[in-house]
């Protein structure tokens, strides 16, 4: 019986996670609400908010890049970049934001996740104003950027800011563009030297989008979830032709790079393995949807188009 | 003359029952074992997985077959014995019909040992084995350490029920110490976290059985000297006492036995639920009581029940997978609910 409630309590934890990282399905309402979110707060005539909490590492990168990195007052546990944020307050993640600790800072707005809900009904009654963040594709990051910036009262560095990464990432696309695209495997995770737990993308979500932006063909595209566990029987009946694997923060020492992906050399007849196009790539532009998505495409394109960027 | 007669009936007839529940149940987890690794989420056909002409570097058929899933139904036999096995053994010797692998909390030490090694990235190999499955192996040792210390308490006159809440007690003291360390543990790896906790059977090489293989060996060892003795214990401590059984002992035996089974099923395939608690009931209903079918039966049993389980979590929504740990609750769930109903 603990068991069952064990395994309940970890499956709403990933439908939290999925949903928070967002699957990239329409979902009109939830636009609408953030449109309506800036709306509403525009018309209650808000002052320009000077003590910013961002709990999105994605939207802490944003308020940077448009040049409101100053006015942030507290940014969540799990902020890594700009380097400045190491000074910068921390007031929980996703699943645990500590609302004592942000009302303390005296924020004059919170970004939060749209799934925070209970976060959200407290700082209404705080009277605190949020912006609500909802994730799902690529398209969406410069969107939410563009809102972000409306409400802060930075429409223009914003605009300008958002429009620079889609023409960085219209410039990836364009190299690539009339190459070859090989069926790539974007493994997002897995154990330590073992092909087991492996974590793919399916055909929704940011790093999908990217790599489909950046020449490659998403193996598992055809899977409408974000992330897939992947079996080792349906890699080999797949048969990619390339295989990148992400590895976020620490968990890859430059000294295992070669061990882990001999890993892969047990699935043999896999075109990837056998034509020695497998890729281990370390960074944490490939877990935040924002800003440094342009670094990513660049990286996935170099990495499966080598030869147009030698040029 | 007629007393040695009477005397020596019920040992032939329990041969008898014996060789009978090992053909039956023997050729039903055989037979699982043969046909298990014919299906899967996509076809392959037999003739070109052992097609000779075809270099093995590019026949994917074969790789599916000896990779993808021989491998995987094997692994699926180990654990599945191995629980039910441990099960069993728990069952009888806490007198308890809601006894599991899970009860004494050697089941959630491994989970943190894995959980450990996922948040903290630990990257090693011992013997060919990875660093999650070794780290879960010593986690459950952790616990039995635990356990064990209470078994000890126990011969000074404690008594099944303090042992039991005792087992309780340290199952809940791990599951706060695991919630704790997916605290501290960042988004992805808490996403890892999670799907580790569901089960896998796809372990995709051979070592990790093999390594397997030895704290199971060893288990079953221990098993084999248990069927009589649980008999006596499941029916009283101190009938069995009286009898002359040195109690102590074999319990200790019964319980190294079981966590060692417990904790390597649970390190090679994450916390496959249910198997435990309800296989060990499904074949009392068929061949009674008498321990000494019910051990080797459950083993066989077991092996075929997860064999079936992970079949119906690889195919149900191919080309995708489920978890069998999902499969198994789901399955056992409702069958051990209607077993308690029709008890009543």
């Amino acid at each position: 019986m603990a068991a069952a409630s064990k395994i309940l309590k970890h499956i709403a934890i990933i439908v939290a996670l999925i949903v928070a990282t967002g699957s990239s399905t329409d979902l009109p309402a939830s636009r609408e609400a953030l449109r309506w979110t800036a709306v509403a707060s525009a018309q209650a005539g808000e002052v320009r908010p000077t003590r910013i909490i961002s709990l999105v590492p994605a939207t802490t990168e944003m308020l940077f890049v448009m040049g409101a990195g100053h006015r942030i007052a507290g940014v969540s546990d799990y902020d890594r970049f700009p380097p400045e944020v190491a000074k910068l307050p921390k007031v929980g993640g996703l699943i645990d934001p500590n609302v004592e600790r942000i009302i303390s800072l005296k924020p004059d707005l919170v970004i939060v996740y749209d799934t925070q809900t209970d976060l959200k009904q407290q700082l209404d009654r705080a009277r605190i104003p949020t912006f609500r963040y909802v994730h799902r594709g690529l398209p969406d990051i410069t969107e939410t950027m563009r809102m972000l910036g409306d409400r802060i009262g930075a429409k223009d560095a914003a605009n300008a800011a958002a429009a620079r990464i889609e023409a960085q990432l219209g410039a990836v696309k364009a190299r690539v563009a009339g190459r070859p695209r090989p069926s790539t495997l974007l493994v997002f995770g897995r154990d330590a030297g073992a092909l087991r737990h492996i974590d793919a993308s399916g055909g929704y979500g940011f790093l999908h989008d990217v790599l489909e932006l950046a020449g490659g063909t998403d193996v598992l595209g055809d899977l409408k979830q974000q992330s897939v566990d992947v079996s080792t029987e349906m890699i080999l009946r797949r048969a990619p032709e390339a295989i990148i694997e992400l590895h976020y923060g620490e968990s890859l020492k430059t000294d295992r790079i070669e061990d882990e992906r001999k890993v892969w050399n047990a699935l043999p007849s896999v075109p990837a393995v056998k034509n020695n196009r497998v890729y281990l790539l370390r960074g944490d532009e490939f877990v935040v949807p924002g800003p440094r998505i342009v670094i990513a495409a660049e990286r996935f394109a170099q990495t499966l188009h080598p030869e147009v960027f030698q040029r | 003359m007629t007393h040695a007669v009477a005397a020596h009936r019920p040992r032939v007839t329990v041969r008898v029952r014996l060789a009978w529940t090992i053909a039956v149940f023997g050729t039903i987890a055989f037979l699982a074992c043969l046909l298990a690794p014919l299906a899967g989420s996509t076809p392959i056909h037999l003739s070109t997985v052992f097609d000779r002409s075809l270099p093995y570097a590019d026949n994917i058929d074969a790789q599916i077959f000896w990779v993808a899933r021989l491998p995987r139904v094997l692994a699926a036999a180990l654990v599945g014995s191995s629980l039910a096995l441990a099960g069993v053994v728990f069952q009888a010797l806490l007198r308890n019909p809601l006894a599991s692998p899970d009860t004494l909390g050697v089941s959630a030490g491994a989970s943190l040992g894995a959980m450990i090694a996922i948040t903290f990235n630990l990257d090693f190999s011992l013997f060919g084995v990875t660093a999650v499955p070794v780290a879960s192996f010593i986690g459950s040792f952790g616990a039995l350490g635990i356990v064990y210390g209470l078994s000890a308490a126990r011969r000074r006159g404690t008594s099944t029920i303090v042992l039991l809440l005792g087992g309780v007690t340290v199952q809940a003291l791990l599951s706060a110490v695991i919630a704790f360390v997916q605290y501290l543990a960042d988004f992805t790896q808490t996403f890892r976290n999670v799907r580790w906790l569901m089960g896998s059977l796809d372990v995709a090489s051979y070592p990790p059985l093999l390594a397997a293989l030895i704290p199971m060996g060893t288990s079953w060892i221990g098993f084999a000297t248990l069927p009589r003795v649980l008999d006596l214990i499941s029916i009283g401590h101190e009938s069995a006492a009286a009898r002359g059984v040195d109690v102590d002992r074999f319990e200790r035996v019964a319980l190294v036995s079981a966590s060692l089974a417990t904790g390597a099923a649970v390190a090679l395939a994450g916390p496959v639920s249910f198997v435990g608690l309800i296989v060990p009931h499904l074949v009392r209903l068929i061949v009674g009581a008498d321990h000494r079918l019910v051990l080797p039966a459950s083993a066989l049993f077991g092996a075929a029940f997860l064999i079936g389980c992970d079949l119906v979590a690889r195919t149900i929504i191919a080309p995708l997978e489920l978890p069998v740990g999902i499969i198994t609750a789901i399955i056992g769930g409702p069958v051990f609910l209607w077993l308690l109903l029709r008890k009543s």
